[in-house]
């Protein structure tokens, strides 16, 4: 039988038929954990401080903001009658959206068999807990007093009172903190055998404690690894109607209310595509400059950032469909507060505004059409830029021009941030980064163990398996 | 380590996944029970290739979504329509509907404990001792290297014997690690 097998002759595939390798070079095992964890041993590059420093001040500076706005009042944003949500909600709804795109890589393209992934899951699921962090401080900020913050919770007081679960606000306390708590379940499930690794490599007695405590004793046991494997298949199963469901339910803060602009049933999905379009803007945003600066190209390769590019491509056109669709449906509506909504949006004092989202987010992602922009480096990055810019203006198109023309023209206004919003939005920017810098400092920012599981001398089967690879100890 | 140390198997090493894999081919047709194979990354077929079986992971999350999602429904229900019941807008004071988003929500947040912890307690982790990760080439198992060890513990175990096989599987480095 087994003769029979071996004399079977498989034909060597056509060049233009073989894929490009994930990983690239040949490299070996002992270099993929040699070059991540490079990264967290030794000093810290000088361009580390240079952006440590400033997000570390940002991130005062939000502290400030945060402590002048819960001793004064929620008076000292821009929000006023009728715009009772401005740049709080808008804020919030912002870095939700951007959170997305790490559990769609670290979850949704784990189900598809998308091995790609594995070369930047870490660092995106890393910029999604940060990006929920940042998110969370807006709601809890903006109900103004602040020190009750913990009705939202089902706790049991001395008023007997309970949360009120048919509103939507009260599902999006659930769905946001769930998503952040299983979303740092996944992240810290992935790390531990790479926590493993770091502590075996680790050379004082510290990091040796402090990794050793956190990987809970992993030898990386092939018993304990089909446990593990099992867990991890059904964390990503779960996450995936997770995170199409805390967008959706962000959306229903707007789309169970009864405001022209709001008020439509396009919401869900319409918020789902946004969100995972900016969060991949985001996600390119940051592995462009870090793969130069900390030498992974070989791992996050120009094949990842051209895939990437077209999920963005094709995510930017599903958000460019809805545009056009909630205008249609203004229009077949029949409701002239519906319509007027809608033409308020391109015409009205907010035009530039609308126009600016619908260049950034319809026009600017149909460039990643080409092949030549798509592996063009500093356009990538500028154009992953202008998407997020694009998401804002979104958030900003759907909250502020939808709340500032009522249904009584009495009741019209114009909004306008105060200094204050502006530099709680800075801070938040401190927030993220010093999280990202630090995480990359004392973490691997690439998962390891995945990494080396697509190379292919880890493939049994494969003619390379018998080789090392190249460079790399040992 | 004192001179009482009793050993606690054998280390065999190997550098490839294709070795690794017949050698644990091998192990299993021996019979063996106490032993295992350690690699820095999952290696796919060596489930079967150790006769193993498909992980009971699955229950415990299960067991934890189904938990989550009685409990999301309970307790709306109970404090909403029960323990203090407004009326809002007209709605009822429960309906399935309404209180589904949280309750979803909570499926998914006890599901996720469910199969992590269930991970973990199958594991037998976390562990703050192991003889093996006492052993100097052994932190190479989350390197570069792979290793099969047979306990002594197991009842098939032999000095001479056990040493054989895994040279004959093709180790070229074979260790006996201390308890």
């Amino acid at each position: 039988m087994t003769e029979a097998v071996s004399q079977i002759k498989v034909p060597v595939p056509p060049p233009e038929l073989e894929r490009v390798p994930l990983v690239q070079n040949n490299r070996s095992f002992a270099w993929i954990s040699d070059r991540v964890s490079a990264i967290t041993e030794g000093k810290a590059p000088k361009w580390w401080w240079a952006a440590f420093v400033p997000s570390f001040l940002a991130m005062c500076m939000l502290g400030a903001m945060l402590i002048y706005q819960i001793s004064t009042g929620v008076g000292v944003w821009g929000n006023h009658h009728p715009t009772m949500w401005g740049w709080d909600i808008i804020n919030f709804v912002w870095w939700i959206g951007i959170g997305h795109a790490g559990t769609l890589i670290s979850a949704i393209l784990f189900l598809l068999r998308q091995r790609w992934r594995t070369a930047v899951n870490r660092a995106a699921e890393a910029m999604t807990i940060f990006a929920v962090m940042c998110a969370g401080i807006y709601p809890a900020m903006h109900v103004g007093r602040v020190w009750f913050d913990w009705w939202l919770f089902p706790i049991p007081t001395y008023q007997g009172l309970w949360p009120q679960f048919r509103s939507p606000l009260m599902w999006d306390v659930f769905a946001v903190s769930t998503y952040f708590t299983v979303s740092v379940l996944f992240w810290y499930t992935g790390l531990v055998p790479d926590l493993a690794t770091m502590r075996d490599r680790a050379k004082t007695k510290i990091k040796q404690f402090v990794y050793g405590l956190f990987a809970l004793g992993w030898t990386g046991s092939n018993r304990h690894w089909s446990n593990y494997e099992k867990a991890y298949l059904i964390l990503a199963g779960l996450s995936t109607p997770l995170v199409l469901s805390v967008h959706s339910i962000v959306s229903l803060d707007f789309a169970v209310s009864q405001l022209p602009g709001w008020h439509t049933t396009i919401f869900p999905p319409y918020f789902v595509a946004g969100a995972i379009f900016s969060g991949f803007g985001m996600v390119l945003t940051l592995l462009i400059p870090l793969r130069s600066m900390c030498h992974l190209e070989d791992i996050i390769t120009m094949r990842h950032i051209d895939v990437m590019c077209k999920v963005t491509l094709a995510t930017g056109s599903i958000v460019g469909y809805a545009y056009g669709m909630e205008f249609f449906i203004a229009w077949y509506s029949g409701s002239a507060f519906e319509r007027f909504a809608f033409i308020n949006r391109a015409m009205g004092p907010y035009w530039w505004g609308y126009w600016l989202m619908v260049i950034c987010n319809v026009v600017v992602p149909q460039l990643f059409w080409f092949k030549r922009i798509r592996n063009h480096l500093v356009i990538v990055f500028i154009l992953s830029i202008l998407v997020n810019v694009g998401m804002w203006f979104e958030r900003f198109v759907i909250v502020v021009i939808s709340l500032h023309r009522e249904f009584l023209p009495a009741n019209w206004s114009y909004f306008e941030p105060t200094w204050v919003d502006i530099c709680t939005f800075l801070g938040t920017f401190g927030l993220f980064f010093t999280m990202f810098l630090l995480f990359m400092r004392f973490l691997p920012m690439i998962a390891v163990s995945e990494v080396k599981g697509v190379t292919p001398q880890a493939d049994p089967h494969h003619p390379l398996a018998k080789g090392n690879g190249n460079g790399g100890s040992h | 380590m004192s001179a009482t140390a009793k050993p606690y198997g054998l280390l065999a090493e190997f550098d490839n996944t294709t070795d690794v894999l017949h050698a644990a081919e091998q192990v299993r047709d021996a019979g063996f029970r106490k032993w295992d194979v350690y690699m820095p990354f999952p290696i796919h077929g060596m489930d079967r290739a150790m006769g193993l079986k498909n992980s009971k992971v699955g229950w415990f999350a299960f067991i934890g979504g189904l938990t989550g999602y009685t409990t999301g429904m309970l307790m709306i229900w109970w404090m909403n329509a029960i323990d203090y019941p407004i009326l809002i807008g007209g709605k009822p004071m429960f309906s399935p509907h309404g209180a589904f988003p949280p309750s979803y929500e909570l499926t998914i947040l006890f599901g996720a404990f469910g199969s992590l912890f269930g991970m973990l307690f199958l594991n037998r982790l976390p562990r703050l001792h192991h003889p093996l990760l006492k052993h100097k080439r052994f932190a190479l198992a989350t390197h570069d290297r792979f290793f099969v060890v047979i306990e002594t513990a197991d009842p098939k175990y032999s000095e001479t014997e056990t040493r054989k096989l895994l040279e004959a599987a093709g180790s070229k480095r074979i260790e006996m690690v201390e308890d």
